[in-house]
């Protein structure tokens, strides 16, 4: 396309992405530093424990999410029976669920201090321990449970729309070739939803990976704990820089793999899903399972643990409401508008330029800045404090030059390094969301603007701005849910002294008192639930 | 436009904010603020110097570090030795001269070359079942012996009350012996490491062990909190090594930081909290025993009885830390 497109446009585009790309390189070039042998200690003792533990908890974690999101989402998709309208929404509400919370409170309920091994313990008179096998609740197992019950939604969100999307005709077509319901469920609609799931798996896997504070709390040492363990137990900066790269290996062998996988795979159908009258109607038994399936999971998912955060912030209430609450609430809530306000501006002019762009090269700069998303908070903290400090002493070098006081420590000691980080993670999302609402923009509105002599500017701001209003603010909602829970960036790269409720729940959690801190935990996971009852509302609308 | 405008003005508000403005004096704590809050409010009272306080359970000797020459910081708090050597290992404190600490702190208690100070010892006691085990005599190398198989719960090796403990434990009778002690330890385990000192006590309560290791404030803590009172009446303190070399004590402590702004005021702070005032003060709040040995520990802290401590320096623990560290990855203590 041939537009007014200056270079500075293109140029601003990659000079945006080297910095948000700064921190990856930042760490690779921090794990070539020498570390007193504190790597090879680590990798001669522990370290496979911690590879294995991270591994086998991804993999269960992928596959705990899988057997619990396909039936519900199957369900939800085709089949209809009493509440299926409620359940479609209400199957999401666990995303809102920061896992460590869910991990908490299951662990009140059944540690061998637990009301649950206490009540057995009353009605078969044990004496202790030794007298019957529970299994531990903080375990491997018992966190690979906690997660899968938390990030089953990413892959039944993305399961059911590709159900949903599965044309009819073909369906009817298996049906007529002699295919029973099961059958043409294995080999019809499980294989088209494939890259479907396989993205979802990919998401879970990603979140397992970034997981710190269920681990930490479960005791199960992880790559993720290690990388935190190492910087502030060894005091070794370079040896958890050398372990996050292990880290972040796996993570991009997980995308590299899922893209591999559907490399080869065309899908064509027509887009024209399936109507009301080609759901399943469910009777009698049938019926029960479905409904049953669907609250029992809601119930574990979601309302048990919701309903014990209620209870515990009622029976704290006092301790709990107080002026510190307020800042923390309040300090969540800036730190979350910003990051969410700079990832759609950013997001807005590297989505611009590729669109404009005549050159197929300058959709690098969009590509490298979504790669943020894979790096977890705690190798993302390494990565973003190193440059940022450079920087910082640059920064008081030139004023000592003039013979001026120089300002202190303006990036790592404000709440600049923690915004930096929070944009770099989760710019992906704007990007994703805005790139998504521009293909449903025809390109002959550009060409229209430029046949009236509209500067780029003008195209952006008058033509586009107003068409992506939708995409933009889903992703900001997005954003400022993900910028809410993520704890692990917060923790390390937050201002010394500074809380946000996030921070503050987990200071709880690990101090096994998450009663005082219920109240905070509520407000995350309200304030998660907006975007999603809008996520879900958009979609529906598309259906 | 509005939009921008705001995000620009809430941009700038936010590095404004991190810049520090007056020459109050900076103390970053490992100890949580509501232990010291009292005590510099009378700090200030007295002396009108206004005292910052930023609580961080983890990496602030890291932070300093990496703040340097620009580090806002002027005093550290420990809550316990390791992380005081910590900051002397990576040159981050300044040694101090005063007549009045010298006073105040026994030399066992402070660096020889005045890099640090301790401010309040902890014992690391071993709580025992009043029910199952009653009152023991009994030593920290006894955690390993085969008596207690399947009956003894501990927080996380790598916390550094251990690490400090397992130092220690080199200390007296070298790395073999204590990785064998270590690895015999781990094996009576009733249950992989994890929750905090009161967490232990509470299992214990409730019957998955008999014997768990803590510090004796957490006692005194858990008599105070109506939920917990059961759990801490459920046990016996004992002070372990009675008969020989003493109970392990830890120190929680202080040290000037390198480039403090402002060195003569913190000077103030630190002698101020060597001051008996301030030693009854940590005495009364958490029950911690003062290092000034013209202060008495609290009525309940006394009432737990006289014990013998361990002769060993603190800064002869700070030699064994790392090893201690290594030796709790050999033996896979946690995992």
């Amino acid at each position: 396309m041939i537009l007014g497109l200056t270079r500075s446009w293109t140029l601003a585009g990659y000079i945006v992405a080297a910095i948000l790309i700064l921190p990856l390189l930042a760490l690779l070039v921090q794990a070539t530093m020498p570390d007193e042998a504190v790597f090879s200690h680590l990798y001669d003792t522990v370290l496979p424990t911690y590879i294995y533990n991270s591994l086998i908890l991804m993999l269960l974690v992928c596959v705990g999410s899988l057997l619990i999101a396909i039936p519900a989402a199957w369900l939800i998709a085709r089949c209809d029976f009493p509440g299926r309208k409620y359940f479609q929404w209400l199957l999401l509400l666990p995303l809102a669920m920061p896992a460590y919370i869910v991990a908490y409170v299951y662990t009140d309920l059944f540690d061998y201090a637990g009301i649950v091994q206490r009540t057995l313990r009353m009605l078969f008179e044990w004496q202790g321990p030794h007298d019957y096998y529970f299994p531990q609740v903080r375990s491997l197992g018992g966190a690979a449970i906690m997660l899968s019950l938390v990030l089953f939604p990413y892959i039944y969100l993305l399961a059911r729309t590709a159900f949903m999307e599965q044309s009819s005709s073909l369906l009817h077509a298996s049906r007529v070739m002699g295919c029973g319901s099961w059958r043409s469920f294995w080999r019809l609609s499980l294989p088209m939803a494939r890259p479907a799931l396989a993205v979802g798996v990919a998401l879970v896997a990603m979140e397992t990976a970034a997981d710190f504070a269920t681990v930490d709390y479960f005791a199960v040492p992880t790559l993720t704990t290690a990388v935190y363990d190492t910087w502030l137990g060894y005091g070794s900066l370079a040896a958890a820089a050398k372990l996050s790269t292990i880290m972040l290996l796996v993570i991009f062998a997980i995308v590299g793999f899922e893209r591999f996988a559907r490399r080869k795979q065309k899908l064509f159908q027509k887009q024209t899903g399936i109507d009301e009258s080609d759901r399943h109607v469910l009777n009698g038994s049938k019926m029960l399972v479905a409904t049953a399936y669907c609250s029992v999971l809601l119930l574990l998912a979601f309302v048990l643990p919701f309903v014990i955060l209620c209870q515990y912030a009622v029976d704290y209430f006092a301790q709990s409401w107080s002026a510190k609450f307020f800042e923390y609430s309040l300090n969540s809530l800036y730190i979350s508008a910003l990051v969410s306000a700079l990832c759609v501006t950013i997001s807005l002019g590297l989505v611009f330029v590729r669109r404009v762009s005549p050159r197929r090269m300058d959709t690098v700069p969009s590509r490298l800045a979504s790669t943020g998303y894979a790096i977890p908070g705690t190798v993302l903290a390494i990565g973003v404090l190193v440059p940022l400090t450079y920087l910082d002493f640059g920064i008081n070098d030139i004023y000592a030059y003039f013979d001026q006081k120089g300002p202190g420590l303006v990036l790592t000691g404000s709440v600049c390094a923690l915004v930096f980080a929070f944009c770099v993670r989760f710019i992906a999302i704007t990007i994703g969301s805005i790139e998504n609402s521009y293909k449903q923009i025809s390109p002959s509105l550009d060409m229209a603007s430029i046949t009236m002599k509209q500067t780029p500017t003008n195209l952006l701001w008058r033509v586009h701005l107003p068409l992506l209003n939708k995409g933009i603010f889903a992703g900001a909602l997005l954003v400022f849910i993900e910028s809410m829970k993520e704890l692990p960036a917060a923790l390390l790269l937050r201002p010394i002294g500074f809380e946000n409720l996030a921070t503050h729940v987990y200071q709880y959690v690990s101090d096994e008192q998450l009663e005082l801190g219920a109240l905070s935990a509520i407000v995350i996971v309200l304030v998660g639930l907006i975007p999603l009852i809008y996520l879900n509302r958009s979609l529906e609308q598309k259906n | 436009m509005k939009l921008l405008k705001s995000i620009a003005i809430l941009g700038l508000a936010s590095i404004a904010g991190g810049v520090n403005a007056a020459d109050n004096l900076t103390v970053y704590s490992y100890r949580q603020a509501f232990l010291i809050d009292p005590i510099l409010e009378k700090f200030t009272q007295d002396t009108g110097i206004k005292v910052d306080v930023v609580f961080s359970k983890n990496g602030i000797a890291e932070r300093i570090q990496r703040e340097g020459k620009l580090s806002p910081a002027d005093i550290v708090l420990t809550s316990d030795f390791s992380r005081l050597i910590e900051l002397v290992k990576k040159d981050l404190v300044a040694p101090i001269e005063s007549d009045v600490i010298n006073h105040n702190i026994p030399s066992q208690y402070r660096a020889p070359d005045h890099t640090w100070y301790a401010l309040t010892k902890r014992v690391r006691n071993i709580y025992s079942s009043k029910e199952r085990l009653g009152k023991l005599d009994i030593n920290y190398e006894d955690l390993a012996s085969a008596q207690y198989k399947g009956k003894v719960c501990t927080r996380s090796g790598k916390h550094p009350y251990n690490v400090a403990l397992v130092a220690s434990m080199i200390a007296h009778h070298g790395e073999v012996e204590a990785k064998q002690w270590l690895s015999g330890f781990k094996a009576n385990l009733a249950r992989k490491p994890q929750g905090n000192d009161r967490a232990q006590v509470k299992a214990v309560k409730e019957g998955l062990c008999d014997i768990a290791i803590g510090n004796s404030y957490y006692l005194g803590k858990m008599l105070a909190d109506p939920k917990q009172k059961s759990w801490a009446d459920s046990v016996y303190l004992n002070f372990p090594n009675q008969a020989n070399r003493g109970s392990h004590v830890n120190v929680s402590g202080m040290a000037l930081t390198k480039y403090s702004p402002n060195k003569d005021n913190a000077v103030k702070l630190m002698e101020y909290l060597t001051s008996p005032i301030a030693q009854q003060a940590y005495a009364e709040v958490n029950f911690e025993y003062p290092v000034n040995p013209q202060v008495k520990p609290s009525s309940l802290v006394a009432s737990w009885g006289e014990y013998k401590a361990d002769a060993l320096p603190i800064y002869k623990l700070a030699e064994y830390h790392q090893a201690a560290m290594k030796l709790l990855d050999e033996v896979k203590f946690d995992l």
